[in-house]
């Protein structure tokens, strides 16, 4: 796998001190709840049970470097996504990306804001569409893109002011 | 017919194409600044047809869940079932029995067909040709007889089971697939002749609404729209899944970028997914359709989980976050038009509107899966 | 005197029941037409073979409610209709359905038909103003600009038949194709056009405005339902779209009439002059002859896709008007010459 090599090589650039190296165990953790949340760093899943290959936590501030390098190497936006992990009081930010050639290599870049006051940049310089994604993440959960050109609801009612994906929303 | 014009902007006026329009085919709404004919901006608005099925998997057990599969995409219902069939047997470790493999494979190309059927009428009855919609319902009809007969329902599928399929296919289905294909092989050529090499109609595609490679990887643009511009890719082909490894077909990739590009790639699909259909039905194998030991209780360990099909319309994934329960902790449908749509935008701007609404039909839109 | 101006009424009497018949049967072929290309039966619930379906539709237009919007330019939204349908109305008083048949043979009648054709023309910009309605205006400005477009080869193509027959008189143009096919104004090979070889061109040239006149697919850009929703039409419901979906069809009759006036003989017999019955004769070849003319409207309608504004301005202004001033050149010349 040579692009995975390649990403994660580029993407370890990030992470100047040798990373947590934690690599979570994937099905070794049964017992116990939801582990704390795990330390920045970028970690090579098995595909054929987690259906992507690299996994790459970061820092908030780091984002724009880190899609910018995915960027470069050719990937494109799959997706946007928030998870609410309201135990820990924190949003985690979920980019999914993935290549157009054959040389598979799902990669997933994470990152966590707090869940008070959920601000991220924006990626829509690089990625023009991730306009959208980034709507509909500020839809959902709530979390401000600083800078998004155009950050008015999406897929909700213009005057929407409740953010339906957060656990604690109640109907 | 391209020559360069420069717009003004003080002399606009706002023209709304939707939420009801004949040319969006569902209750998009794109605000449409205009000079004259041409389009100086365009803004789409969503979400008249949002009803938060990611919202509703928090709510539903993992089986619950998969009727919403059919909800999504009403063209090709069966590929997301597909899609949402994988990523839990990927999570919870379940193997799928080969003939419910191939059998999958079945029933996902002739739904490719059936969606690609209803994009060519559509899309030629946009264009102003009202024609070749009966015929392509007519086809269709035969595909959604078939599929009737062993999933029950004629467009919101829910035939997959969580490691098999809901029922065995019987010997109806065989024969009346195999004269289904060389119906349609017949019928192909049919439309090559009536549409395809038309005057009028290459003269409105080739050279409208280019896409180019940079503008697809910047908005995530896949499936038909992707390979339009040049980019083979092709979830079944890239990211092998199922048993497509098995098969013999080809991924039709033209470069020019035009509406007609993607015309042509929607068209020899229609070709390929018969070939496919047709070895599948040479090798289908004996043996059950559902796995002998399969969880009482689907509840996947914790994690993430991702898994992609290629629909008829592109790159279909879902991201699946599990806490351990018996309902996802978190489900993400990443649709394909929501990217493909997305670059209308800015694709359409300085085009008449006439030719911006052939290039949206170009996009072949399911508005209920871009608004999930 | 009077007894001419009884002949108008009388043939304005006759035009309207035989236009609102005609159209409200042309809309049953239409839709028949169309099951017949698309696989289908087409329209069977009422009568047999759906023959009662135009009538159905009629009352049902009829009794709908007639909606004004706010806003509109009330005087001219309510006028417009009318304008569609009159002038085709009108331009019936100079058809000769046969050599005696025809209410009133003006000297001028295609002068005549060409005045009130753009008329016709009129009422989609009226229609489209008076709706204040975007879709609308869009549609008028299409409309007008196609009707300008196509009515400049249309009468360059009739002025080269004007020539040949040297009489503005449509019955006076059938005359001389009278005695058989051969001598109608379409074959090239004879003395009184000249040995002219472009006249099956003209003839395409004349048929292709006459389809682009009545706004008629793959020509239909007023109304293009995909882009413009209804196009002029858009605002209007009961018999003031009913006037304009008449007024469509009786345009199809004239345009038909006029083709096969100017090229196709009229009402002449194709195998020279029978000479009995020569009433239903005459009346049924022509009656023929038009029906033809429009099936082939129907068919064209069913089969091909839509034009663009700017493919159809360009077809008429780069290669319509260029032909077919070349071609009266050129039959001017000839027929100085034979």
């Amino acid at each position: 796998m040579k692009i995975q090599e390649k990403t994660k090589e580029a993407l370890a650039a990030l992470f100047p001190d040798p990373p947590a190296s934690e690599p979570e165990p994937d099905d070794a953790e049964e017992g116990e709840k939801k582990p704390e949340p795990r330390g920045n760093g970028i970690i090579e899943q098995d595909y054929h049970t987690r259906g992507f290959h690299l996994d790459a936590q970061i820092e908030p501030d780091q984002l724009i470097e880190a899609v910018r390098i995915l960027f470069d190497l050719g990937y494109y936006l799959e997706a946007i996504t928030g998870v609410d992990w309201i135990k820990d009081e924190q949003l985690e930010v979920v980019y999914d990306f993935s290549r157009y050639d054959f040389d598979l290599c799902r990669t997933v870049i994470r990152t966590r804001v707090d869940r008070s006051a959920p601000h991220l940049p924006t990626i829509t310089p690089i990625y023009t569409g991730a306009s959208w994604h980034e709507r509909e993440t500020h839809d959902f959960f709530g979390i401000v893109f600083d800078g998004h050109p155009y950050l008015v609801p999406l897929l909700l009612p213009e005057d929407a002011d409740f953010h339906p994906l957060l656990k604690d929303f109640e109907a | 017919m391209t020559e360069p014009i420069t717009l003004q902007q003080d002399e606009t006026f706002v023209l709304n194409v939707g939420p009801q329009h004949p040319a969006t085919h569902g209750v998009l709404r794109v605000k449409m600044t205009m000079d004259g004919e041409y389009i100086y901006n365009a803004e789409t608005v969503l979400g008249y047809i949002h009803r938060m099925h990611e919202k509703m998997a928090e709510n539903r057990t993992y089986p619950q869940y998969m009727p919403n599969m059919g909800r999504l995409d009403y063209l090709s219902a069966m590929s997301f079932n597909h899609g949402y069939a994988l990523v839990v047997e990927r999570a919870c470790n379940i193997e799928v029995p080969e003939r419910a493999e191939y059998i999958r494979v079945i029933t996902v190309e002739l739904n490719r067909i059936a969606s690609h059927l209803v994009w060519l009428g559509a899309y030629v009855l946009d264009l102003g040709g009202f024609t070749p919609l009966m015929y392509c319902f007519d086809d269709r009809e035969q595909i959604l007889d078939l599929l009737e007969a062993v999933t029950g329902s004629r467009l919101t599928y829910c035939y997959f089971r969580f490691g098999g399929l809901y029922n065995d296919i019987d010997d109806d289905f065989i024969t009346g697939t195999r004269a289904f294909i060389k119906r349609m092989r017949k019928e192909l050529k049919m439309y090559a002749k009536l549409v395809t090499g038309n005057i009028i109609l290459m003269k409105r595609l080739k050279g409208h609404g280019p896409v180019d490679q940079n503008m697809c990887q910047r908005y995530g643009a896949t499936g038909p729209v992707a390979r339009g511009s040049g980019i083979n890719y092709d979830v079944r082909r890239n990211e092998p899944y199922s048993v497509y490894p098995e098969f013999d077909f080809e991924v039709p990739v033209y470069g020019e970028g035009d509406s007609y590009a993607r015309y042509l790639v929607r068209m020899e699909e229609m070709e390929q997914s018969l070939r496919i259909i047709e070895q599948a039905l040479d090798k289908l194998p004996d043996g059950p359709v559902n796995p002998k030991k399969k969880p009482k209780l689907i509840k996947p360990p914790p994690g993430d989980y991702y898994a992609a099909v290629e629909t008829a319309r592109g790159n279909f994934g879902i991201r699946m976050v599990s806490d351990g329960g018996k309902n996802a902790y978190r489900l993400k449908l990443r649709s394909p038009t929501y990217s493909n749509m997305h670059l209308f935008d800015e694709a359409c701007r300085g085009m008449l509107i006439a030719d911006a609404l052939a290039f949206m039909g170009s996009l072949d839109l399911v508005i209920p899966e871009m608004d999930r | 005197m009077s007894l001419t101006l009884f002949n108008v009424i009388l043939a304005v009497f006759i035009a309207i029941c035989f236009v609102g018949a005609n159209a409200a049967y042309l809309v049953w072929c239409e839709r028949k037409g169309a099951g017949l290309f698309q696989r289908r039966p087409g329209p069977m619930e009422n009568g047999p073979w759906g023959l009662l379906q135009p009538p159905v539709d009629g009352v049902k237009l009829m009794t709908k409610q007639l909606l004004i919007p706010g806003g509109v330019d009330k005087a001219i939204f309510m006028v417009a209709p009318v304008l569609a349908m009159f002038p085709a109305l009108i331009s019936f008083v100079t058809i000769p359905f046969s050599d005696n048949i025809v209410a009133h043979p003006i000297d001028v009648g295609v002068l005549m038909i060409f005045a009130f054709a753009a008329l016709g023309g009129m009422s989609l910009l009226v229609a489209g103003w008076g709706s204040r309605n975007k879709y609308s205006m869009i549609s008028s400005v299409r409309a007008v600009s196609q009707t300008v477009a196509y009515e400049i080869p249309l009468m360059i193509t009739t002025i080269t038949i004007v020539m040949i027959s040297g009489s503005l008189n449509l019955s006076d143009i059938v005359q001389t194709q009278l005695g058989g096919f051969w001598s109608w104004n379409i074959w090239p090979l004879q003395k009184q056009v000249g040995f002219n070889l472009l006249m099956p061109v003209s003839f395409l040239i004349l048929f292709v405005c006459s389809v682009a006149e009545t706004n008629r697919a793959p020509f239909d850009l007023g109304e293009a339902e995909s882009e413009l929703v209804a196009g002029f039409h858009t605002e209007y419901s009961s018999m003031g779209f009913g006037l304009f979906f008449m007024g469509e069809y009786a345009n199809i009759v004239i345009g038909a009439c006029l083709t096969v006036i100017l090229f196709l003989g009229g009402w002449a017999c194709p195998v020279g002059d029978l000479g009995f019955f020569p009433f239903t004769h005459h009346v049924g070849w022509f009656l023929l002859k038009i029906y033809l003319i429009i099936f082939v409207f129907i068919w064209i309608r069913w089969t091909f896709p839509r034009t663009t504004i700017y493919g159809l301005l360009n077809l008429s202004w780069k290669y319509l008007i260029p032909i077919s001033l070349f071609n009266l050149l050129l039959t001017a010349g000839l027929l100085k010459v034979f």
